[in-house]
C-alpha cells in the first residue's frame, strides 16, 4: 500500500514536471544549422548567448565543415548553413529554392614560419609568396625574400612548404588570394578547398600546419589568424594592394571589409582578398550563412531572422574577445537589407520583425 | 520423459537460428557496403574507368582524379610498419611468455593491453610532437651518413614523411601483435616444452619449436595488425606529409587512401569529386580484402607444409 502510494507520487511529480516544462517553454521552437569549423567558436557562443535572451528558441549549430553545409541545405535538412567560401553559380543552380548570402563575420588567413636565427616579423609581397607556395623559392636566402626584407639576415637553408592537407576554407580564401595576385597560380593550381599544392607537407587542421610548423626548422605555412594569435605564433606582414606592408589583427582585417563594401554585387557573394586600401590586410573574408529565401513555415524563419539580426547587431560584440573580426557598420546594413528577402508567402519577416518592436 | 528431448530440440533450434542470424548479418553488412559504395562511386567509376587506379594525378580543383600515389602510400607504409612490428612484437611475446618471471610478465603484459587500447588521434598527436622531431634529429640524419647511398634514404630531411608514417603505424600495432601472440604462444602444450627440454635442447631451441608450433596463430596475429595498420588514418595523416606522389625515398611525404578520405570528404563539393572520394573507400576495402585473403592463402600454405612434420 505504502509503496503503491510512492509510486503515485513519483508519476504525479514527473506527470507535473512534464507539462510544466511544455507549457513554460511554449510553442518551443527548434533550428538545425551546421557548416564552418571555423565560425564554430563563435557560433556557439552566438546560439548561448540568444537561447538566454530568446529562451523559446533552441538553436543547434554542428561544426560539419563548409562543404558540409552545402550539401545538407541543398537537401533542407538544416535551415540554415555557415560557409568560408560562397557557393557556386552550379551548385545555387541544382539547390531547390533561391539560396541568400549574409556575410556575418569576417576571418583572415595568416603566414606563419619557422625560421630560428630571424627575430623580426618577416614581410612578404605578394609574388613572393606566389612563388614560394609554387615552388620556385626553395631557399631562405632567395634574393626576392631578401628584397622584401632587407635588414634581415638569411642563413643559407632550403625551405619546406606546409599546407592544409584536408579540405579547408582556409585553404580556399588563401589560394582565391593567391589566383588574384599571380596569374601563373591561377593558371597553374587554382583555389579551392583541396587544390593540388606544387609542393610542401601537407598537415591536418591548423593544428597539424602548426605542429608542422613550430616541430620542423625553416618551414613557412599559412593559418587562420585567431589560431596564429591564440599560439602566439609569428606572423607575416603582408604587402597589401597599396603597397603597404601590413599586419593582420582584427583592425585590419575589418578595414579590408570596409574598403570592399562599394565592389560588393547584388548577392553579396564575393571576395575581398586583395582589397584596396591603404590600411587593409589582404587576405581577409567573410564567413556567410547560408538561408532560403522563401521560407516555408512562418515560425521557423521568424527565428532565424531574428537570430540573424541578433548576430549582426549585438552578436558582433563577440567577434573580438572570440579573436574573430567584427563587419564594418555599412556591411552590417547590407547584410540587413539581404536578410530582408527572406520572407514567408510573399511578406518580408525582417519587416514583420521590426513591425512587432521586439 | 518423452517431452524432454523435443524441448532441448525446440531450444537448440532457436539458438542456431539466433546465430546463424548473427552470422548472416556480417555477410549482409559487408555485401551492401560494396553495394552502397559501388552505386555511389559509379560517377567516378563511368569517368575515369580503369584509368583511376593507375591515375597520377589528384587535382580536385581541375576535376582530375587518379588513386594510385594514395595506393602506394597505403601499401608501402603498412608493409614498412609491419618490417619494423613484427620481429619486435615476437620478440615480446616471447620474452613474456618463455622468459620472464611471473611478476614482470603480468605488469609488461598488462602495458601492451592498454598500449592497444590508445586512440590513434593521441598515437597522431604525440608523433608529431615527439616521434617527428627525434627522426629528424638522430634517426634520419644517421640513416643517410650510413645509408644514404640507397634510394630508400635520399632527400631533405623534415621529419615527416613515409618513415614516419610506417614507425608510428608500427608502434600502434605492435600491442596487438604483441597480444595475440602471446595467448598463442601461452596456448602451446606445456608438455611440447618439457618434451624438447628432455631431450636436451636448448632453451633457444625450445623457443623455436614452440614458435613453429605456433606459427599460424603467429601469422594471424600479424594480419590482424596488417588490417589495422591498412586501415589507420589520424595517426598516419598527421606524420605522412599528405602529398600524393610515388617516391622510393622513405623520407619524402607520401599520402594513404585513409587518410585523403578523411582530410577531403568534409569539404568535399561537387557530384564527381564525393563521388572519386567514395571510390577510394571502395579501393581500399578492396586493397583490405585482397591483402587479408593473400594472408590467409599464404597461413594456410605454410600451415599445410608443417603438418606432415607432427
Amino acid at each position: 500500500m505504502r509503496r503503491s502510494s510512492c509510486v503515485l507520487i513519483i508519476l504525479s511529480v514527473l506527470l507535473a514536471g512534464c507539462f510544466s516544462g511544455r507549457h513554460s517553454r511554449g510553442d518551443s521552437i527548434k533550428i538545425q544549422g551546421a557548416g564552418s569549423t571555423f565560425i564554430n567558436p563563435l557560433m556557439q557562443k552566438w546560439v548561448h548567448e540568444f537561447g538566454a535572451l530568446e529562451p523559446s528558441i533552441k538553436i543547434d549549430y554542428q561544426s560539419i565543415g563548409s562543404g558540409g553545409a552545402i550539401k545538407q541545405v541543398k537537401e533542407r535538412t538544416i535551415q540554415f548553413g555557415a560557409t568560408d567560401v560562397a557557393m557556386s553559380d552550379e551548385d545555387l543552380r541544382s539547390a531547390p529554392g533561391e539560396l541568400l548570402h549574409i556575410p556575418v563575420i569576417l576571418g583572415a588567413v595568416v603566414l606563419t614560419y619557422n625560421l630560428e636565427s630571424v627575430k623580426e616579423n618577416l614581410r612578404f609581397s605578394p609574388e613572393t609568396i606566389a612563388d614560394i607556395f609554387l615552388g620556385k623559392i626553395s631557399r631562405w636566402d632567395d634574393e626576392r625574400i631578401r628584397a622584401d626584407n632587407p635588414y634581415v639576415e638569411f642563413p643559407p637553408v632550403e625551405l619546406t612548404v606546409v599546407h592544409r592537407s584536408d579540405g579547408s576554407g582556409t585553404s580556399a580564401v588563401f589560394t582565391n588570394y593567391l589566383a588574384k595576385v599571380s596569374p601563373e597560380w591561377k593558371e597553374k593550381v587554382g583555389e579551392g578547398t583541396s587544390p593540388a599544392w606544387p609542393v610542401g607537407l601537407g598537415g591536418k587542421g591548423n593544428e597539424g600546419v602548426t605542429g608542422q610548423v613550430k616541430q620542423t626548422p625553416n618551414t613557412i605555412g599559412y593559418v587562420e589568424l585567431a589560431y596564429a594569435v591564440k599560439n602566439k605564433l609569428p606572423v607575416a606582414q603582408i604587402r597589401n594592394s597599396a603597397g603597404n606592408f601590413i599586419t593582420p589583427d582584427f583592425r585590419t582585417v575589418s578595414n579590408a571589409a570596409a574598403e570592399s563594401v562599394d565592389i560588393a554585387p547584388a548577392d553579396l557573394r564575393f571576395t575581398i582578398t586583395n582589397a584596396k586600401g591603404a590600411d587593409a590586410y589582404p587576405i581577409s573574408s567573410y564567413v556567410f550563412v547560408l538561408i532560403y529565401k522563401d521560407q516555408q513555415q512562418r515560425n521557423l524563419g521568424d527565428a532565424l531572422v531574428d537570430f540573424l539580426v541578433w548576430s549582426l547587431n549585438d552578436g558582433q560584440k563577440n567577434a573580438q574577445p572570440l579573436l574573430y573580426a567584427p563587419l564594418p557598420a555599412e556591411m552590417v546594413r547590407r547584410s540587413t537589407a539581404k536578410l530582408a528577402e527572406v520572407n514567408f508567402q510573399g511578406e518580408s519577416l525582417l519587416a514583420s520583425h521590426s513591425g512587432e518592436g521586439k | 520423459m518423452a517431452a524432454k528431448p523435443s524441448k532441448i530440440l525446440t531450444g537448440d533450434n532457436v539458438f542456431s537460428t539466433v546465430l546463424m542470424l548473427c552470422a548472416a548479418s556480417v555477410l549482409l553488412i559487408a555485401v551492401s557496403m560494396v553495394i552502397v559504395m559501388t552505386e555511389s562511386s559509379w560517377l567516378s567509376i563511368r569517368e575515369f574507368g580503369l584509368g583511376f587506379l593507375v591515375g597520377q594525378v589528384w587535382d580536385p580543383v581541375k576535376g582530375e582524379f587518379g588513386a594510385l600515389p594514395f595506393i602506394w602510400g597505403t601499401i608501402m607504409s603498412s608493409l614498412l610498419a609491419l618490417v619494423i612490428a613484427v620481429p619486435l612484437s615476437i620478440a615480446v611475446a616471447v620474452f613474456l611468455v618463455e622468459q620472464a618471471p611471473k611478476s614482470v610478465a603480468r605488469p609488461l603484459g598488462f602495458l601492451v593491453e592498454l598500449l592497444a587500447a590508445i586512440p590513434s588521434v593521441v598515437y597522431g598527436l604525440w608523433a608529431i610532437f615527439v616521434l617527428a622531431p627525434i627522426l629528424r634529429v638522430h634517426v634520419q640524419p644517421a640513416l643517410q651518413a650510413v645509408l644514404g647511398w640507397l634510394p630508400f634514404f635520399q632527400g631533405t630531411i623534415t621529419g615527416i614523411g613515409m618513415l614516419t608514417g610506417g614507425v608510428v603505424l608500427a608502434i600502434m600495432i605492435t600491442p596487438i601483435i604483441t597480444a595475440v601472440t602471446r595467448d598463442v604462444l601461452e596456448a602451446v602444450p606445456v608438455t611440447q616444452r618439457e618434451a624438447s627440454l628432455a631431450l636436451g635442447a636448448t632453451k633457444w631451441e625450445t623457443t623455436r619449436i614452440v614458435l613453429s608450433n605456433a606459427s599460424s596463430g603467429i601469422a594471424g596475429a600479424v594480419i590482424l595488425g596488417l588490417g589495422r595498420a591498412i586501415g589507420e588514418t589520424m595517426a598516419v595523416t598527421m606524420v605522412i606529409g599528405n602529398r600524393p606522389q610515388i617516391s622510393v625515398s622513405l623520407f619524402d611525404p607520401a599520402y594513404s587512401i585513409a587518410s585523403v578520405i578523411a582530410n577531403e570528404y568534409t569539404e568535399a563539393t561537387g557530384d564527381l569529386y564525393l563521388s572519386a572520394l567514395t571510390e577510394m573507400g571502395l579501393i581500399l576495402f578492396i586493397v583490405t580484402f585482397g591483402v587479408t585473403a593473400l594472408a590467409k592463402l599464404l597461413i594456410m600454405s605454410v600451415a599445410n607444409r608443417n603438418t606432415p612434420r607432427h
